[in-house]
């Protein structure tokens, strides 16, 4: 069984917290962006956590998961740890791919998740692989793409796709539509209304969902999940969501306003579900503002945890290029330092 | 070793490059449930080449595996399928190909074990046809070894005879990295002794030293293996003449190299690939880097004079290098 899912009330409640840690780890890691704390750059999955927590509450443990540029929702709904996840973002040498990946490309293949993606449309050619794996080694898992609205575009995804579909593979691809692909609104990149229509190219399932509610969502990706097991192929999920923030931390957003932004926020996921949780009785205010009260205490320790690991050393910088090292970096990792410090160069 | 290992060991059987490379597929499908082949008509039909040939009459479809034509989807299915646990080979009918799965290759495959701080292995090997000699024209003769020699992340490998053909194909294979194999398809037909040994394998990273000589080192690749050995063979007498077919581009053996120039002071890199920014140049700066004062004359280079591979017969000769520009250039410095 997943550690969550949405058929318990525990599992509903699970759900709920994880929305809200996304939502913090994210607030949080764009506040310590825009201090200076983070490096490079981060895009913030802020207003789309029921796509990730609806899905991967539809997912076992061990089901692979490739994710986009948009990755940290994504991470914490698959399970990993924010700490690890939060050193990363801060380069740390404990970070998930010990400093050398950052917010664009957290992975854990252990743990099923092949990582965040810094290209746009690369993730479904990878799920298709590991859908491949499964089929062919008869594992009892499902891969699963995550890919926003605006790699649908891309040449790579629909050759994806027609793989996974010719061979009936045990995958599914979830579009994350939020609308926009940077600054330009998704009908100026599509000609078909729904992304889910393209499912017909490929004679798959195709279904458009209402991601900002994560219980469908949550339906949605089990019955994919369902036929992907039992060897019908895969399903293309289109959500359709919203992130409440620019693409990227220090987005102007010429593109859209505020108005916009609020019509959103009025179907806020994490909102909705919280009312329909004290509505049915699953849940009270006073026991939310105690699961918010102890996510806040997660990320804060998260935080603390990052700034507090090591840098990596700089001769890390030659490890992990090959299983089997070749002599062509090893003399760059080999050689003697006088300061302890990184000169590049000549190996001299 | 008892006597009889010893003498398995040592036992050869004579075949082509393609039969050898086939045979290292069919050993390792066989040593190793995990391993698959995939690409376009590899299956019932046996590959554009014939180089899968028979597979899939032994392995069946799962396993000698038809793809649509969609080069980036496979390469990078075989990438993901790589990172979770089975061990594709992958075809790229002609390495022009290449051009449309490049962003797997060098964004997923070659950089995953490093971003993600080495929580992967990669154990995928790509085979693909090069080279210039059968009237194919530009967008199937190209060479584009280099470019993946010099990626990152990447091995590369590039046999000239049957048996370096047979041992790299299973050391690739066998490699939890990602190896790519350059086949010159004008020495498929090549014969040559092919250790019948089951675990023989062509480690990543070392040269072979094809003919021992004392007055020019000829480090040639591919093709140019062979019509080296030719010319080398022609002039004994003349010039003593060492050729060394460095089999694996990246890792390169330099040390090989090196030692051979310690002994002849000359040097002649011939590979068919263009001139500007290559193998060539990267053979020659370890030279000049390992061995400068042992240097007596010039370094030469044969290879492509940077055109694309032109169609008409005459063209295409003007462009290729061969035998000749290699005792041309041996010519120069002695
Ligand atoms: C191949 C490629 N082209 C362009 C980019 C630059 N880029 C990064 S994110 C992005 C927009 C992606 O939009 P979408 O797929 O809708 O995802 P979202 O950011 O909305 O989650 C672009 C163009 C890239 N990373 N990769
Ligand atoms: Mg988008």
């Amino acid at each position: 069984m997943s550690d969550y899912t949405l058929e318990t009330e525990a599992g509903r409640r699970e759900a709920l917290r994880r929305m809200l840690l996304i939502r913090e780890f994210d607030t949080t890691a764009g506040e310590r962006f825009n201090d200076g704390d983070i490096p490079g750059f981060v895009h913030l999955y802020i207003g789309e956590e029921a796509v990730g927590v609806g899905t991967c509450g539809a997912l076992e443990p061990e089901d692979y998961v490739a994710s986009t540029h948009r990755g940290h929702g994504h991470c914490i709904s698959k399970g990993l740890d924010p700490e690890l996840m939060m050193a990363e973002l801060y380069g740390k040498a404990d970070g998930y791919c010990n400093g050398k990946g950052g917010s664009m490309h957290i992975a854990d293949v252990e743990a099923g998740m092949l990582g965040a993606n810094g290209i746009v449309g690369a993730g479904p050619p990878l799920a298709t692989g590991a859908a491949l794996t499964i089929d062919y080694q008869d594992r009892d898992q499902v891969a699963l793409a995550f890919g926003g609205d605006g790699s649908v575009a891309q040449g790579q995804v629909h050759e994806a796709v027609n793989l996974a579909a010719t061979w009936d593979l045990p995958a599914i691809f979830v579009i994350e539509n939020n609308q926009y692909g940077e600054a330009t609104p998704v009908e100026k990149q599509h000609n078909v209304d729904n992304l889910s229509d393209t499912a017909g190219a490929y004679d798959i399932p195709g279904v458009t969902v209402d991601g900002m509610d994560v219980t469908a969502v949550y339906e949605a990706v089990s019955e994919a999940r369902d036929r992907a097991l039992a060897g019908d192929g895969p399903t293309l999920i289109e959500a359709e969501t919203y992130r409440y923030r620019g693409h990227y931390e220090g987005d102007h957003e010429p593109y859209r306003d505020e108005a916009e932004i609020e019509q959103w926020r009025e179907r806020d996921a994490i909102e909705s579900f919280k009312e329909r949780l004290i509505e049915r009785g699953e849940l009270t205010e006073a026991e939310f503002e105690e699961m918010q009260a102890e996510v806040e205490e997660t990320i804060a320790d998260a935080v603390a945890y990052a700034k507090d690991a090591d840098l990596p050393d700089p001769e890390q910088a030659y490890d992990d290029m090959f299983g089997e090292p070749v002599p062509e970096i090893q003399q760059f990792a080999s050689r003697p330092r006088a300061d302890g410090g990184t000169e590049g160069g000549d190996p001299t | 070793m008892t006597a009889q290992a010893e003498l398995e060991a040592d036992q050869t059987e004579t075949m082509t490059v393609r039969e050898a490379i086939r045979e290292a597929l069919r050993e390792e499908m066989r040593r190793d449930e995990d391993v698959y082949v995939m690409g376009e008509d590899v299956g019932r039909f046996g590959g554009v080449l014939e180089v899968t040939g028979d597979l899939f009459e032994e392995f069946g479809e799962e396993r000698v595996r038809d793809t649509p034509i969609a080069e980036a989807g496979f390469v990078g299915a075989a990438t993901g399928a790589a990172a979770t646990g089975t061990r594709p080979v992958v075809e790229i009918m002609f390495s022009d190909f290449m051009g449309v799965s490049m962003e797997q290759t060098m964004n997923q495959m070659a950089k995953m074990r490093y971003m993600f701080g080495g929580k992967t292995e990669m154990p995928v090997t790509v085979r693909t046809t090069e080279g210039g000699g059968m009237g194919a024209a530009s967008q199937h003769s190209g060479t584009v070894h280099a470019w993946i020699a010099h990626f990152p992340g990447l091995k590369a490998v590039a046999p000239g005879t049957a048996a370096s053909a047979k041992g790299l194909t299973k050391a690739a294979i066998r490699s939890d990295d990602p190896v790519f194999i350059f086949e010159n398809k004008m020495i498929y037909e090549r014969e040559g002794e092919v250790p019948t040994d089951e675990d023989f394998t062509v480690p990543l990273g070392e040269a072979s030293v094809e003919r021992e000589g004392a007055d020019v080192t000829v480090v040639a690749t591919q093709r140019l293996v062979g019509e080296s050995l030719d010319v080398a063979a022609d002039l004994e007498g003349d010039v003593s003449v060492e050729v060394i077919d460095p089999q694996s581009l990246y890792p390169l053996d330099t040390d090989t190299i090196t030692d051979s120039i310690g002994k002849t002071g000359r040097l002649v890199v011939a590979d068919e690939s263009p001139l500007s920014y290559g193998i060539h140049a990267e053979v020659a700066t370890r030279v000049v880097e390992n061995a400068f004062y042992s240097l007596d004359a010039p370094i030469q280079r044969v290879g492509t004079p940077d055109t694309h591979m032109p169609f008409s017969p005459p063209l295409e000769q003007e462009v290729l290098p061969d035998g000749d520009g290699v005792r041309a250039a041996i010519e120069r410095i002695t």
